[in-house]
């Protein structure tokens, strides 16, 4: 319960903390923290426009792209809690619920009949196939180094393994959660959030045709994707037995620390050209087999 | 000034802003001796043409072209005169940086070019010579394949940028064809500036040609109506225009770095050169009161002549910017991301360049040496040297660098100028409205802006009113340079093609 509430918290300051890191970045005032919670209460009180050509899947998609990544929290604990739903594998349900999400913003997109956003779709979907594997490789390296497939008790577990190189594990998986984040929720290097210009665009192409409520829902949703990702990685780098305060402490600190590595990195490099974007992708799944080989040689399964 | 006629009359030789030449000592030749002519000049690299148009004169049309020759500095103006509905062999077929003159006499006086590749409508003037066509039936080229798929963007884009349609036929992310149809943002300019003649309303006009060249548009129509009325304006003044001229070029590059790092999503390149932007045209508006420099140029004279103050504050300001804009510069095309966006990314080649007739900036990058300022010098540039600046490998990267070097140059040559204003019983006088133009004569005056030459033509008739106002934008020959440059490249690294390119759709649908 307590790790579903804190990255609900977490989640309505990450979006303001990108905003006012890059702000700072460049020499601007910029807006204040809280702005992107203003914009979206204000899409909230809005009606929507629904084009002609869409249907009802492009009615339902924000919705269920919001309860997808929803139940996707309810699945991470926070700490030695235990999260709302625990159940051997549930990794892979967690992965797949934010497939589904992912899955119906695309056929939505493709329901417009807009080439653009079929463009941004066909790109979605290549590059979330492709970051796939990260993922999966890296939990199933976790699972080895535990010994379990379940979220809250790898996390229990991760640091009285008594391994000398979970430092290293925590290291990779922070890094690796961090990209993989990166590309889902399209941010740099990847895609570009703040772009206007359709024809490079990945994700915001697809959700070009909403507007009002629906557009706050996906909104809300992306923010949640984010701190999703940064509990994961709090997960992995501050060791669950401490003082419960403290704790909540360092999980805001690690989802801060979090949004404004974004906002740097969103500050001071440009973003990638789109063919070399399935080879940066690979690199991270490249880098979590590197991890799993070097698991499956700590545990003698590999001689 | 200087008027040859060459001994078999078959051109007369003018050089830029020289006075006027009578209509009637232009030769005249039948069209097969005019298109052998043409077509022998323009195969030189040379050569290029200016402009080439045609109106009605009594029962016939007259044909009129301006060809440069970049060797000797001159004009060439040759002619023909052709009956209505008449048909034609087309120069394109032979030269095809003819095809943008040639689809706008068709378009205009429904005159047909047999064997033109590309005679598509241009903009859809209002009194266009068939009435018939529509915008909306716009004859798109097409290629059949289960493999391919169209898309379509603009005429309205997401950005705050003007109208114009975009029609990509790829192969999955890879341009195959770029189709860009323009024209949304006709305003009869033309017509409007004929029937201003040397009014004030022309001299404002003049400045919208393209909002983002206000300077080098006003310059144009300026010096043709001085050369019109055979005034020459004083020293200081002429230096005077150049240095608003520079201004406006070191503002635009510094605005298109910007613009250009914005599409690659590198913000610190981005913001460091707004404000680098805004410094240079807020200097501009402190000398005229107008940001983009409008209401600097008139004809005849000024209304704002710089003081030795606002010179300080543009030298000042100048220092700044070029210290600060280096530092930006060195930074943005030393950074691995950046470099990975712009390096051979919509490549023009050389031969393209040539064959399309690309001018200013889009040729300098593919190193075909167009620049106005020092092949056929206006104002205080007869004065000074103004070597051109090069690059080879036609590519994003190179236009972006180009506007680096460009920027530097321009405030070498602002330094210049401001050294060589202050000219001694040389006092810039008020702005005329009432210039008397020569009667039955056409001028010409090509300008360089921070995009290209710039070229205004006008003819006079009898009464010394104007009776037609042609003008050409660098945008009308450099669109179909961008066309080719995005061919086989991803159709995500359009924008920043285009960019790279910053063309006009104001000055190319007039």
């Amino acid at each position: 319960m307590a790790g579903f509430i804190l990255i609900a918290v977490a989640a309505f300051f990450f979006p303001g903390i990108i905003l006012r890191t890059k702000s700072i970045a460049s020499g601007r005032k910029g807006p204040g923290i809280f702005q992107p919670l203003k914009d979206v209460s204000v899409l909230l009180r809005k009606g929507s426009v629904f084009s002609d050509t869409t249907g009802l899947i492009f009615r339902i998609a924000p919705s269920v792209t919001l309860v997808s990544a929803a139940g996707a929290m309810m699945l991470l604990p926070f700490a030695e809690q235990k999260a709302l739903l625990s159940f051997e594998g549930d990794f892979i349900l967690f992965a797949y619920l934010l497939a589904l999400g992912k899955f119906f913003t695309i056929i939505a997109a493709l329901d417009t009949g807009s080439s653009f956003e079929g463009m941004g779709a066909s790109r979605e979907a290549l590059f979330s196939m492709l970051v796939e594997p990260a993922f999966f490789v890296l939990m199933a390296t976790f699972a080895m180094f535990t010994g379990y497939t379940s979220f809250s008790v790898i996390f229990n577990h991760f640091f009285i393994t008594g391994n000398d190189y979970v430092l290293i594990y925590s290291i990779i998986g922070a890094y690796l959660l961090a990209q993989i984040a990166m590309v889902e929720n399209s941010r740099l290097p990847v895609d570009d959030p703040k772009t206007h210009l359709e024809l490079t665009m990945i994700h915001e192409v697809m959700i070009l045709d909403y507007s009002g409520f629906d557009k706050a829902l996906i909104h809300i949703g992306t923010w949640l994707k984010f701190t999703i990702y940064g509990s994961l990685i709090y997960n992995l780098v501050v060791p669950a037995g401490w003082n419960l305060f403290l704790k909540i402490g360092l999980f805001f600190a690690v989802q801060a620390l979090f949004a404004v590595v974004i906002g740097f990195t969103e500050s001071f490099r440009a973003r990638n050209k789109m063919n070399k974007n399935p080879k940066f992708i690979l690199t991270l799944s490249a880098i979590a087999l590197i991890g799993f080989t070097v698991i499956l040689i700590l545990t003698d399964k590999l001689a | 000034m200087v008027i040859m006629m060459d001994q078999s009359k078959v051109y007369i030789e003018v050089r830029n802003c020289s006075a006027p030449v009578g209509i009637r000592e232009i030769p005249v030749l039948d069209y097969g001796r005019f298109y052998d002519e043409v077509c022998s000049m323009l195969r030189d690299e040379r050569f290029h043409c200016l402009t080439y148009f045609c109106y009605p004169a009594g029962e016939f049309l007259k044909f009129i072209c301006f060809i440069a020759d970049d060797g000797s500095g001159t004009i060439r103006i040759l002619s023909h005169e052709q009956s209505n509905g008449t048909s034609l062999r087309s120069i394109t077929s032979e030269v095809y940086a003819m095809h943008i003159f040639e689809r706008e006499i068709h378009e205009n006086h429904g005159v047909v070019f047999d064997d033109h590749p590309w005679l598509k409508p241009v903009r859809y003037p209002h009194d266009r010579a068939d009435g018939q066509k529509a915008m909306d039936d716009y004859p798109f080229y097409e290629i059949e394949g289960e493999e391919l798929h169209e898309v379509g963007v603009g005429p309205v884009h997401a950005g705050v940028i003007e109208p114009g349609h975009f029609r990509f036929i790829c192969n999955g992310e890879k341009v195959l064809h770029l189709e860009i149809q323009l024209g949304y943002q006709h305003r009869g300019i033309e017509r409007l500036l004929t029937e201003s003649g040397a009014g004030l309303r022309g001299a404002i006009l003049s400045e919208d040609i393209a909002g983002d060249t206000a300077v080098g548009h006003a310059l144009a129509h300026a010096q043709l109506l001085e050369s019109l009325a055979l005034l020459e304006p004083s020293a200081s003044l002429q230096a005077e225009r150049c240095i608003a001229l520079e201004l406006e070029r070191i503002a635009v590059h510094i605005g298109d770095t910007a613009a250009l790092c914005a599409d690659v999503a590198y913000q610190l390149g981005q913001v460091a050169c707004e404000a680098l932007r805004t410094m240079v045209i807020n200097t501009t508006q402190y000398w005229c009161g107008n940001r983009f420099g409008k209401s600097m140029i008139r004809p005849g004279g000024t209304n704002f002549p710089l003081t030795e103050e606002i010179a300080g504050e543009i030298l000042a300001v100048l220092e700044e910017v070029e210290r600060r804009y280096g530092n930006v510069v060195e930074c943005v095309y030393n950074m691995p991301s950046v470099l990975g966006r712009f390096e051979d990314i919509g490549t023009v080649t050389r031969t393209q360049a040539v064959s399309t007739g690309a001018v200013g900036m889009a040729a300098r990058t593919c190193g075909v040496p167009r620049d106005i300022r020092s092949t056929h010098p206006f104002q205080h540039y007869r004065q000074m040297v103004v070597a051109p600046v090069m690059l080879e490998s036609g590519d994003v990267l190179a236009r972006g660098r180009l506007r680096a070097l460009e920027v530097s140059e321009s405030v070498k040559l602002i330094r210049r100028l401001t050294d060589e204003w202050r000219i001694p019983g040389s006092e810039s006088s008020r702005p005329r409205y009432d210039l008397p133009l020569t009667p039955g004569s056409a001028g010409i005056s090509v300008t360089e802006g921070w995009r290209g030459e710039i070229c205004h033509v006008a003819i006079t008739d009898s009464d010394g009113r104007l009776q037609v106002y042609k003008i050409k934008d660098p945008s009308m020959h450099n669109w179909m340079a961008l066309a080719l440059a995005v061919r086989n490249q991803e159709i995500s690294d359009f924008p920043v093609c285009n960019k790279s390119f910053n063309l006009s759709y104001c000055g190319h649908d007039l």
